[in-house]
């Protein structure tokens, strides 16, 4: 199948160098101490941030630093067909695992010892990429929940079609089956938390991938740096003195 | 933005963003670059030693802010202070808890920080005012001053690393009764000389705990059982239809209650301030304009306080 066109577009009409439209909104969930809702094309996920509080299960405290806990969840109207997927499969149990390894490398997780800090993220709506729309939205729940972070984590997945490399699969080309890297980046250390890759990239055009995908996490940190800023400013100016 | 998840109507919308407008150019901090988020580095002078205090890190010799919020600087000392965080305990800090557990000794209160605090049974007066080393007949008797699921209003003796613990040495202190209980963010309350508020008016007791919870309800006569003579004691005996009677709010004051309650509300989802004079003008703006209950959670209202709300900073500022 053909997924660049002569003309140099994708599917979905995009350059190959181009991402989809991304939007982000703090704060959707009014009991959660931080969430935000994070959209890349029409990938749509929420996140909310609960803690640090007291662990529930005292077994798996931790003396020195704060716990954190991860649940992925994928809502059964988010892919076309509706599939009753069971709690806890595989996949949704990878996933969970990769976003709490990447959001603890960058939570300052020694600063509230013997705390809890829960991660719960939902897919609204699926269409490839997932796996970065949760750790963007992730990233932005922690930060409005106000837990202490050594960087932003933020991430983009880039592929390899057609001899072309491509930014921000979507599901069509996601599961066209070619190679999908998933990377995740801490914008002002520059430094990588997580890189996935499914199938097989000889290791001259996997640098070039990975660059592509190393802009597009970079796009991403400037707009959601913008987002909690301007968040920030106005519940400075709202709260007045 | 932190989008408000009400059905506005064209002009409400228009006239909610001239209120803000107006209320961000009164603020003077937003034109400044006191705003942070995650990872922004902070400009500080690097000649001077400087002290880094919460919210910053150091990067390669730059500070970097680790949460979002406002550079706050003292002297040699820079932090940053961020908004909607769970709340740190202060000593002398006046908040509100939910008993959660009846430990030995002690009861375990959920005060919004990432511990719950420890509320001794030493470190509180028993019912009857008598001062006296607790026995074990008290330790039994615990559940009769506070059970599981009490909302109790107590005073932060100290916290030490990790464990915080109260005190209530006061008849003010103590289990909280016939009224509501409300969580805003803790950042929207500010520490004052007092927290603890009458509105004779309308016969209500506010508490605006600093830990973000609030209490509304029925006001009580605080009586010092210290000072009270032995005589009063006869008085405990008291007649079923008294019992009755006290136990009975009346309609108003229910009323009255929910007014304050939901004026509380719109305040924080609105993000402003809360203190006792923007909650009594906000009781007075919905009785102003004749508004039920009900409705001051509804859009109208909440456009209504936000523009009061501009016209009462802009008036502050001019004075």
């Amino acid at each position: 199948m053909e997924y660049v066109s002569p003309e140099g577009l994708r599917l979905d009409g995009r350059r190959p160098m181009e991402m989809r439209q991304i939007r982000a909104e703090i704060g959707t969930i009014m009991k959660a101490d931080g969430s935000a809702v994070f959209e890349m094309g029409n990938t749509k996920v929420v996140a909310a941030v609960y803690g640090p509080r007291e662990v529930q299960n005292r077994g798996q405290q931790i003396s020195d630093k704060a716990l954190v806990r991860c649940e992925y969840s994928m809502a059964n109207f988010s892919t076309g067909d509706r599939m009753r997927k069971p709690k806890g499969d595989r996949r949704s149990t990878e996933i969970s695992l990769v976003i709490r390894q990447t959001m603890e490398e960058s939570i300052l997780t020694h600063l509230m010892p013997r705390s809890q800090i829960d991660i719960y993220v939902q897919v609204l709506q699926a269409d490839g990429g997932t796996r970065s729309a949760c750790i963007n939205a992730a990233t932005l729940a922690l930060a409005d929940a106000g837990i202490p972070m050594r960087d932003l984590v933020t991430s983009c997945s880039a592929g390899y079609l057609n001899s072309t490399p491509l930014l921000d699969l979507n599901y069509v080309e996601d599961s066209a089956g070619g190679p999908d890297v998933t990377l995740g980046i801490l914008p002002k250390l520059d430094k990588v938390t997580l890189l996935q890759m499914d199938s097989k990239l000889p290791i001259d055009i996997f640098e070039n991938v990975m660059q592509l995908a190393t802009e597009g996490c970079k796009a991403v940190a400037n707009y959601i740096r913008e987002l909690l800023l301007e968040n920030t400013k106005e519940l400075e100016y709202r709260r007045g003195v | 933005m932190r989008g408000l998840q009400l059905p506005l109507s064209q002009t409400q919308k228009i006239r909610l963003q001239r209120a803000l407008e107006q209320l961000e150019s009164l603020s003077s901090k937003v034109n400044s670059d006191a705003s942070v988020t995650v990872s922004d580095s902070i400009p500080v002078n690097y000649e001077d030693s400087i002290l880094k205090g919460h919210g910053t890190q150091d990067l390669n010799g730059q500070v970097v802010a680790t949460v979002c919020g406002v550079v706050e600087r003292v002297n040699k000392f820079v932090y940053v202070r961020a908004l909607r965080a769970r709340y740190k305990p202060e000593t002398g800090d006046i908040v509100i808890g939910r008993v959660i557990e009846v430990a030995p000794k002690r009861w375990r209160v959920e005060i919004n920080y990432r511990h719950d605090a420890v509320l001794m049974l030493s470190s509180m007066n028993l019912p009857d005012g008598i001062q006296r080393r607790r026995t074990a007949v008290d330790e039994l008797n615990m559940r009769s001053i506070f059970e599981e699921n009490d909302v109790i209003c107590a005073e932060i003796r100290d916290s030490q690393h990790d464990s915080v613990h109260l005190q209530a040495r006061s008849q003010k202190y103590g289990k909280l009764n016939r009224g509501q209980l409300l969580t805003i963010t803790p950042y929207l309350v500010k520490r004052q000389k007092q927290h603890f508020h009458y509105l004779e008016q309308y016969g209500i007791d506010l508490i605006l705990g600093c830990n973000g919870f609030i209490w509304v309800g029925e006001h009580v006569e605080v009586t010092d059982d210290m000072v009270e003579d032995q005589g009063n004691k006869s008085g405990t005996s008291l007649t079923s239809l008294e019992v009755q009677e006290r136990s009975y709010t009346p309609i108003e004051t229910r009323q009255y209650i929910c007014r304050t309650a939901n004026a509380v509300r719109v305040l924080s989802t609105l993000g402003f301030n809360i203190t006792l004079e923007v909650i009594k003008e906000t009781i007075d703006l919905s009785l102003s304009v004749n508004l039920d209950i009900h409705d001051m959670l509804g859009s109208e209202f909440c456009v209504l306080v936000a523009e009061r709300e501009a016209e009462r900073r802009s008036s502050v500022k001019k004075r």
